[in-house]
């Protein structure tokens, strides 16, 4: 049984169709790259996946529950982590907080007005951290880390509420390429350990091919190919539209 | 860092500690008033109790003793004014205390008398609610009240074959009880009298163009006008200039006041009938002595807060004396009904709600020579235009009467 | 009820005073378009347009080309002094929080004021009336004076000048692009320096000449800089940040509705800038020609450091403190006492001030607005209802928690300087009527006699309630800054992406703060109305809230001991300093301000903790 199911979902700016009927399944365990080149609408249909957007058309399922157009809390509800482009964190935060202030969300403990914070959910939070291995900079402030650490920290922050599927937009944007891949092997090996699915967008075509297991490829607003690494490398219809705009036969990624 | 903050910390105790530098057996007098809010006024007041302190040590001081005040710039916030009453009690040992230029500053300093039972006279607030139904035994209250020049008006108005009547006010406490005591006697006297527009402009932030033009709308037949400084300027050119003053009696309150008209310069608003201040032409032994005096000091003409300051220190000076001490109960004691002398004449204060017996000038603006200047006016004696008593006794508390 | 004529004329005195208003709010615009800064100093430069142009009229010939070229003349001098202030000021200030940048602005203004008295002393001047424009002209039988008929014109002049100069300029490119992405203009090798020097003369400039045009209108006085500033502020907020369009078809319709507003509601007239402001904002969140506010990037002021509890040591020390003050009665004269009082309790509002701009980066430029509501419901249950004080304070918390729920549901769906001017507005509103309903609140001479119970009569016993009350509230509102829900609230601050993403419904949280910090700011209006005795229209003034932020700034943005610190250090400085130092009282304050957030932003505690180190903040 699939985890997310993505029913011919359209958008339109103005008049100008970003997604046109894109649909696709993913199950349990894969990672999914979701590539094509600028303007393809990857950003559009990723947004309407998370809550940003609401499609015109179509619909999303997650897990047997429609959250087609539900807010991005709701989707983060029915267990739906995601990560952002630009790592979003608490900067003003230890990281270990950061941890804790996402478990009292997900217990609904937001509105505590007297016990401490760094009291509730500690030994959970040290679990999640150890299982990004931020266990030793537990007690540093956010703000101060490196960014592959502060992209280490949201990864424990999306896996704090356990959700079966992570949204992970651009995830290795900004990174030098060492940091890339320790990022990439740790998504893999949490989605083995956790029983996960991820689908992430992705410029550098080294992460796709070395990361996903499946990829799925857009261009002016649909779905054109979808596949293995191997098969998409092969496809000629992609190939003829990153031809177009050149970017994707070069080895080395589009970093931002 | 560590060190300068602990001397910091020093500096602030030490500054807050009273520190003995009282003039060896003198009496100590506690002044405020809104010297940095209101410098147009305040100044001249300053200047005038100035003078007025000189002239009394400079003959010999009070019971012997000479004055010495202590003064304190209430920034024109009621805060700043009790803060600056405590200190002048607990830390300067003042005696009593005096001034204040605006209403709240004084209903608030007014009640810290009340409470901490200290004598406070006040000066140029007019305020009706200072001596009625905020009065307390321990205030006493120096400039003639809003009502008193508002009920002459009023009478004024009442011969007046106008009907239609327009008014303008700031909207705050004084523009408000100034339209309400005018509206409200010229009513009684005149039960056909109509008010056909009420302008409530922000103080300070007169539309005037709009305004005027709203006023003219109204057909109005005479106009009543509380306003004063900026708003006043704007408010008599913009009339001047759309007519709304042509054909129509304009009554107004401290219009005639030298800060005001001086301002205005030839476009002073001929024909209005003004309270007011006409310094030069007061030509009374007393009041030309002070004149001079005035100018010889300072240069310059005095202004209405000039005669008040000079005037409020004589009024302290006879009280202490018929007193004989500063004790706060004495003092009470002998200013209800205390006569003393000031440049517009004998005054005293009324024992039955502590209102002085100040009175005003009333006149009719002309321009000369390219100023404005107020004409065919006459003194009026405060004593003639107070609330009658069985009126006073149910506005003041009955404590105040004690 | 009034004939077409009539309309029609209002209608042209509206666009008249619309030119003024929008002269003043263009130069705002542009500067905060491009630099960001909130220039609270801008009706200063205003006020000083007036009297400069005073002074250059008067040695001109008595001509039009006098007046004119007095009014140029005297609109480019402020324009000089703007830049110099820019150079040598603001300049530093570009990366700075909101916040900072409104106490500078603020500091100037009270410098200005200062200088200005001292320049031209204290009386005010009406200049002459315009050669040439001194009569007046009749439309449907109605005069209006030539000058206003001629102002008229002057908006949609500047207006058009300006869109030829930032359309059709290589400057004026360069500064629209920099309203819209400053980095991008910096990307381009511009100078950045000379362009935000350049802006900033432009718009004291036009604020400048809005001042001097003001004058055959206006007599010059030393309150114009306050009267404008604030309408100048809501006129920017109405357009829409930043957008000089905008700043225009606000000021035509503000001045239009003002004029209609003297026609229909003369009682209003106060207060209906406020409501149409208040009205726009909840149509259009944005203002009307208002793009998107791009959140600020964080300054570089280490304000993102996180909280932290005390050490066992700072726990001993806060003890020993709290006794030393405990003992204080003993040896200190009366006056320290009352001193401390008022410290305490205005540490409390400060406290509260700070919880919403620390921990959940809110500026509530109007917080005065709880202070005022917590002193009037404790004054109007004591004298009205005749109850106790404890009832009073009760009440006042409830009344001010009340304010934080209506306003706070307003202006948690706005951001930055919107929020800022919205909870501004609040409070003017409440000002204004505490002003005007004379019968329910005692308007200007407010609400006296308010007693306190005979065990609290005396000042050593107030104090050691007020002691009391700053440890409690000050230990409550710590531990609500620690507990889930002041993270919470701070993690809106942080990233309100990742807020949304796990659940935190930020706007909520929000609300729930404003409701929090409002009650305590009204235990603080509360206790300071029993501490007097009395309660004022002041409590809402503009002034009380500039305090408490200074207060929070002094003691230090990021430290939860710096209100305290800060209440401390602000009150005693500035009470001193009018105390002792009368004339200059302003000039100084308004210096010291301006020196502290340059030398040591991150104010007394920050300063202290960053030397030392560690521990508590």
């Amino acid at each position: 049984m699939s985890t997310l199911t993505v029913n011919g979902i359209s958008k339109s700016f103005y008049g100008v169709k970003a997604v046109q009927g894109v649909s696709f399944e993913i199950g349990p365990g894969q990672i999914m790259a979701l590539i094509g080149p600028n303007g393809a609408g990857k950003s559009t249909c990723f947004n309407m996946l998370n809550g940003q957007l609401r499609p015109d058309t179509g619909s999303v399922t997650f897990g047997g529950h429609d959250i087609t157009g539900s807010a991005p809390s709701e989707i983060w509800r029915h267990g739906v982590g995601r990560t952002f482009q630009i790592a979003q964190t608490f900067g003003s935060m230890t990281v270990r907080e950061n941890v804790q202030m996402v478990l009292h969300s997900v217990n609904r403990r937001l509105w505590g007005l007297w016990s401490p914070l760094m009291a509730g959910y500690a030994a959970e939070a040290d679990e999640l951290l150890e299982a990004v291995g931020m266990q030793e900079q537990a007690d540093r402030a956010c703000c101060v880390l490196a960014y592959g650490d502060v992209k280490r920290l949201e990864l424990a922050m999306a896996l704090a509420n356990r959700p079966r599927l992570l949204l992970m937009d651009e995830p290795t944007a900004g990174m030098a390429p060492k940091e890339r891949n320790e990022l990439m092997s740790l998504t893999a090996r949490l989605v083995t350990e956790r029983g996960l699915s991820v689908l992430f967008t992705e410029h550098s075509v080294d992460v796709v091919f070395e990361h996903a297991n499946t990829v799925v490829v857009m261009s002016r607003g649909q779905l054109i190919a979808r596949g293995t690494p191997e098969e998409i490398r092969e496809d000629p219809l992609v190939q003829e539209v990153y031809l177009g705009s050149g970017a994707f036969l070069e080895t080395s990624g589009i970093g931002q | 860092m560590k060190n300068s903050i602990c001397r910091a910390a020093m500096v602030f105790t030490l500054a807050l500690w009273p520190l003995g530098h009282a003039l060896a057996d003198s009496i100590r007098i506690g002044e405020m008033s809104s010297y940095s809010a209101n410098p147009q006024s305040t100044d001249a007041y300053r200047k005038g109790w100035e003078l007025a302190v000189k002239e009394i040590n400079a003959a010999g001081g009070v019971l012997g003793k000479p004055l010495e005040v202590i003064s304190r710039d209430d920034t024109g916030k009621p805060d700043a004014g009790l803060r600056a009453a405590q200190e002048l009690v607990t830390n300067e040992k003042v005696a009593l205390l005096t001034g204040t230029y605006l209403s709240h500053v004084a209903v608030a300093v007014a009640d810290f008398a009340n409470t901490n039972k200290i004598f406070f006279l006040v000066g140029q607030p007019q305020s009706d609610a200072l001596v009625w139904e905020r009065g307390n035994r321990y205030t006493f209250r120096l400039f003639n009240s809003n009502r008193s020049q508002v009920l002459a008006l009023a009478k004024m108005a009442a011969e007046l074959p106008a009907k239609r009547w327009a008014t303008i006010a700031p909207n705050y406490e004084f523009g408000q009880s100034a339209v309400a005591g005018f509206r409200q006697e010229l009513q009684r006297l005149r039960p056909d009298v109509e008010f056909v527009n009420e302008q409530w402009p922000a103080l300070g932030k007169l539309e005037a163009g709009a305004t005027v033009q709203a006023m003219i709308a109204a057909r109005p037949d005479a106009v009543f006008n509380a306003t004063f400084g900026a708003d006043l300027a704007k408010f008599v050119r913009e009339g001047n200039m759309r007519g709304l003053f042509e054909g129509r009696e304009v009554f107004s309150v401290l219009t005639g006041l030298p800060e005001y008209l001086e301002p205005l310069g030839n476009e002073a608003p001929a024909g209005w009938i003004v309270t007011g201040y006409p310094a030069e032409q007061v030509d009374t032994p007393a009041h030309k002595a002070f004149r001079d005096a005035y100018e010889k000091a300072y240069g310059l003409s005095p202004k209405v807060g000039s005669l008040i300051g000079y005037s409020e220190m004589q009024a302290i000076k006879a009280i202490i004396e018929k007193a004989g001490s500063t004790d706060t109960e004495a003092l009470i004691a002998a200013a209800r009904g205390v006569k003393f002398e000031t440049p517009v004449g004998p005054l005293t204060f009324r024992p039955q709600d502590h209102q002085s017996t100040f009175g005003f000038f009333i006149g009719k603006l002309a321009v000369e020579n390219g100023k404005g200047k107020m004409v065919d006016w006459k003194f009026y004696d405060g004593a003639d235009y107070q609330l009658p008593d069985d009126v006073v006794k149910t506005l003041r508390p009955h404590a105040a009467t004690q | 009820m009034y004939d077409a004529s009539t309309l029609f004329v209002q209608l042209l005195n509206g666009l008249s005073y619309s030119s003024t208003l929008f002269l003043v709010a263009s130069g705002l615009a542009l500067i905060f378009g491009v630099s960001k800064i909130v220039n609270f100093a801008h009706g200063s430069f205003y006020m000083l347009g007036a009297y400069v142009a005073l002074t250059v009229i008067s040695i001109m010939p008595n001509t039009a080309y006098g007046f004119w070229g007095g009014v140029l003349i005297a609109a480019l001098i402020v324009g000089v002094v703007g830049c110099l202030i820019e150079v040598t000021i603001l300049r530093r200030i570009y990366s700075a929080p909101e916040v900072f940048q409104i106490l500078v602005t603020f500091g100037l203004v009270l410098v200005f004021q200062n200088l200005i008295f001292e320049f031209w002393g204290p009386d005010e001047v009406l200049a002459p009336r315009v050669p040439g424009l001194r009569g007046a002209v009749t439309i449907f039988g109605e005069r209006i004076p030539q000058y206003n008929i001629v102002l008229i014109f002057v908006g949609p002049i500047f207006l058009g000048l300006l869109w030829w100069l930032t359309h059709r300029t290589r400057w004026g490119r360069l500064i629209r692009a920099a309203t819209q992405d400053r980095e991008m203009v910096a990307s381009l090798g511009v100078n950045q320096t000379t362009l935000f020097t350049v802006v900033f003369f432009i718009g004291t400039f036009l604020a400048g000449l809005a001042g001097a045009l003001q004058i055959p209108k206006e007599s010059a006085n030393l309150q114009m800089d306050i009267n404008i500033v604030v309408d100048a502020f809501v006129i920017v907020v109405i357009g829409g940040m930043g957008s000089i369009l905008g700043a225009f078809l606000a000021a035509v319709l503000v001045g239009v509705i003002n004029a209609f507003g003297v026609l229909f509601f003369p009682q209003a007239v106060s207060v209906l800038i406020f409501l149409v402001m208040v009205l726009i904002l909840i149509f259009r969140p944005n203002g009307l020609m208002g793009g998107r506010l791009i959140p600020q990037r964080p300054s570089d002021l280490s304000i993102d450091q996180p909280f932290r509890p005390q050490s066992r040591r700072a726990q001993q020390a806060t003890l020993a403190v709290i006794l030393a003050l405990a003992l204080l009665p003993l040896l200190a004269p009366i006056y320290v006492e009352v001193m401390m009082t008022e410290v305490f309790i205005l540490a409390i509002f400060a406290s509260s001030l700070h919880f919403l701009l620390s921990v959940g980066g809110i500026v509530s430029f109007g917080h005065a607005a709880y202070y005022g509501l917590g002193s009037y419901a404790a004054a109007l249950v004591a004298t009205r209802l005749g109850l106790p004080m404890g009832a009073g304070i009760v009440a006042a918390m409830l009344a001010a928690a009340l304010g934080g729920v209506v306003f706070g549901w307003f202006c948690t769906r706005l951001r930055g300087v919107y929020l800022a001017m919205l909870t501004l507005a609040f409070a003017q509103i409440l000002h204004a009527l505490s002003v005007q309903m004379v019968s329910f609140t005692g308007g200007d001479n407010g609400i006296v006699g308010l007693a306190r119970p005979a065990w609290l009569n005396s000042h050593v016993a107030y104090y050691y309630l007020a002691l009391g009350a700053v440890v409690v509230a000050t230990y409550l509102m710590r531990r609500a800054l620690y507990a889930p829900f002041g993270y919470a609230f701070r993690s809106g601050r942080d990233s309100l992406p990742r807020s949304a993403a796990i659940g935190i419904n930020v706007a909520f949280i929000q609300w729930g703060a404003f409701v929090l910090a409002g009650a305590f700011a009204g235990l603080a209006g509360a206790l300071m109305a029993y501490h007097r005795g009395s309660v004022f229209p002041t409590d809402f003034s503009v002034a009380t809230t500039v305090d408490a932020l200074v207060m929070v700034l002094v003691g230090g943005v990021q430290s939860v001991s710096g209100p305290l610190i800060g209440a401390l250090g602000y009150h005693i400085v500035s009470v001193e300093l009018i105390r002792n130092l009368s004339d200059y009282w302003r000039l100084i304050l308004g210096i010291f301000i301006i020196l502290f957030v340059l030398k040591m932003p991150q104010g007394i505690v920050g300063a202290f903790m960053g030397r030392f180190g560690k521990g508590e903040r």
